[in-house]
């Protein structure tokens, strides 16, 4: 790789990082980090792929409260990166994807331990804050919030920046010491490993009353015509017909009558 | 104090707007968002406060603890805005009065938040840009980053401008039905949602073989005969081709050897596509209530996904 496009991907990485907490702009999700680092180096396509796979298994990681998810940053920017590697060595473009998806998962709880650090080593820093507010100091509380933004930043750049510089004939050769029952199994894990962020919202999100609405969505979801965007809209018309009826319902119960037009010419006839 | 009354310029609320994305920058195990928030308010409290010792007041009481979700922050960023406004005029806004709002808020908000960006929005809109992108499509990417930070961006601008203009009545708001709606119909979307993509995106086919069936003639295509066809060179392997097509368009996959091989995923498949997928998902959501950790059960089913395919099951 030369060396610009080494500074590049750290800048991509750093970018990464500071999102990894700020879960603003999103760069740390793999769908745009992916991409980034496979246009910065040349494989574009490759990236993007990439990208669109691993989004797909970390679309319910989150971080709740002060619960830390799977760190999604690491995962994306150095699985795209040894795939870059691979691919710049001669692998073809579907092994070097598949092995960057086998990689990302312990590289995400890599990352975690990572951020974890980073948020202890916050404490400090505030206190510092603290200090500077009760002197009345703006400017170092600005300096030690843009400090602690960049020290996430840097938790992504420092790996990145040093698997950059591993040859890439290291990566093909592990790459082809990997046998076929390993990356194959590796890849049936991986179409599961989906379920695991599935799994953390629905919990989040489950109660008795919202369970059938699952149930819906996964036999809808059968019919292939059906795009996301389509199922999309029918998962908002349901959500606000129910509202709707759940309203007329609690004004119905008040006000006899009410709320069922028809009900009330058919007991008229009574 | 009446006839020169401070207030709040567009340009300060852009100014708290802008740095408040910065919220989670010094996210800490001890007080949280409390850094950010601080960092957040300093433009507004330059504005408002002149003199040395308000200052430092105000700074300090904005490095209390504080942690909600970083987009539903921004209505209580601008009610407290709203209050230290009031305060800077003369009003008797209590330190505990502002404390008071920040923690009012940010627990029932953080309840809205999270199921309506990172359980319902994300997932939605990530799902919609990776099944692009899987394809190679570059549209997938765009559409994901340009349509999140455009709703984001939108979203944190136009609920700070709400909370500063109601001021406290906002915090009524919160306990109305409004908030409580919201959830609800984020809830029901996000599970629709989710249910839809467990189908499409869990995959797990069993690959054990139920049944071999050789197949009457005529079920299947005959190979031999368009071999033969095919001898004839030049139009012969042209009308090989299309017997062989043509066949294939009327017998389906099951015509193309004699033998009619059913694996379980196809017995599986024809009871309801995903089943297995469905339940692999509520046995995770089984284990994650156990308080078996995310990364143990991912970590599981590439020990699962191995161990399976050595056994010829996956």
């Amino acid at each position: 790789m030369s060396v610009f496009t080494i500074i590049l991907i750290v800048i991509v990485a750093f970018l990464a990082g500071m999102e990894g907490v700020l879960d603003q702009w999103q760069f740390h999700q793999p769908l745009v980090a992916c991409t980034l680092i496979g246009l910065v180096s040349g494989h574009l396509d490759a990236g993007i792929i990439l990208g669109g796979t691993l989004q797909m298994m970390a679309l319910g990681w989150a971080n709740v409260g002060a619960a830390v998810a799977p760190d999604a940053a690491l995962a994306s920017v150095a699985s795209a990166i040894l795939m870059v590697l691979a691919l710049n060595s001669g692998a073809d473009q579907s092994q070097a994807i598949t092995t960057a998806i086998a990689v990302a998962v312990p590289l995400s709880v890599a990352g975690l331990f990572l951020t974890m650090i980073v948020r202890t080593i916050a404490i400090p820093i505030v206190h510092i804050m603290d200090g500077a507010a009760a002197r009345g100091d703006f400017f170092a509380i600005d300096l030690w919030s843009i400090i602690a933004i960049c020290l996430q930043g840097i938790r992504i750049a420092i790996p990145a920046a040093a698997l950059c510089f591993i040859p890439s004939e290291a990566v093909m050769g592990a790459l082809q010491m990997m046998p076929a029952w390993l990356s194959d199994g590796m890849t049936i894990g991986g179409g599961m490993v989906a379920a695991v962020g599935y799994a953390m919202v629905i919990n989040m999100m489950a109660t008795k009353e919202v369970w059938p609405f699952f149930a819906l969505g996964f036999c809808l979801a059968a019919i292939s015509q059906l795009t996301l965007i389509a199922l999309g809209v029918i998962g908002i018309s349901l959500a606000l017909i129910y509202l709707g009826l759940k309203e007329v319902a609690k004004s119905g119960a008040g006000a006899a009558g009410s709320g069922d037009p028809l009900g009330d010419i058919l007991d008229d006839y009574e | 104090m009446a006839d020169k009354k401070i207030t709040l310029s567009k340009n300060d609320r852009l100014a708290v707007w802008f740095r408040h994305q910065y919220l989670q920058g010094s996210w800490n195990y001890e007080r949280m968002q409390n850094g950010g928030w601080c960092f957040s308010m300093i433009p507004a409290i330059k504005k408002l406060y002149p003199n040395k010792e308000d200052q430092i007041a105000a700074l300090k009481r904005h490095m209390e603890f504080y942690n909600t979700h970083p987009y539903v922050s921004s209505p209580v960023i601008g009610v407290t805005l709203a209050l230290e406004e009031d305060r800077a005029n003369g009003a008797p806004v209590e330190d505990a009065a502002i404390q008071g709002v920040k923690v009012g808020m940010m627990g029932p908000l953080a309840g809205v938040g999270d199921p309506v960006f990172w359980f319902t929005l994300r997932p939605l809109l990530g799902a919609l840009g990776a099944s692009l992108a899987m394809g190679g499509s570059i549209m997938g990417p765009i559409l994901f980053f340009v349509a999140w930070n455009v709703i984001r961006l939108a979203f944190e601008w136009y609920t700070q401008e709400f909370g500063y203009k109601l001021g406290t009545s906002i915090t009524k708001d919160l306990s109305g039905g409004l908030m409580g709606k919201i959830t609800e119909g984020a809830s029901i979307l996000g599970m629709f949602v989710i249910g839809g993509l467990v189908e499409r995106w869990v995959s797990i086919k069993f690959t054990p073989i139920v049944s071999t069936v050789t197949q009457s003639e005529g079920a299947y295509i005959d190979w031999n005969a368009i071999a033969e066809t095919a001898n004839g060179g030049g139009q012969g392997v042209a009308d090989a081709i299309q017997s062989a097509l043509s066949q294939y368009s009327s017998l389906g996959a099951t015509g193309l050897s004699i033998d009619k091989v059913t694996t379980l995923q196809a017995n599986l498949d024809q009871l309801i596509p995903g089943l297995a997928a469905v339940g692999v998902t509520l046995l995770c959501c089984w284990l994650l209530k156990k308080k078996v950790s995310p990364i143990v059960i991912i970590i599981g089913m590439f020990a699962v996904g191995i161990l399976g395919h050595l056994a010829r099951l996956l």
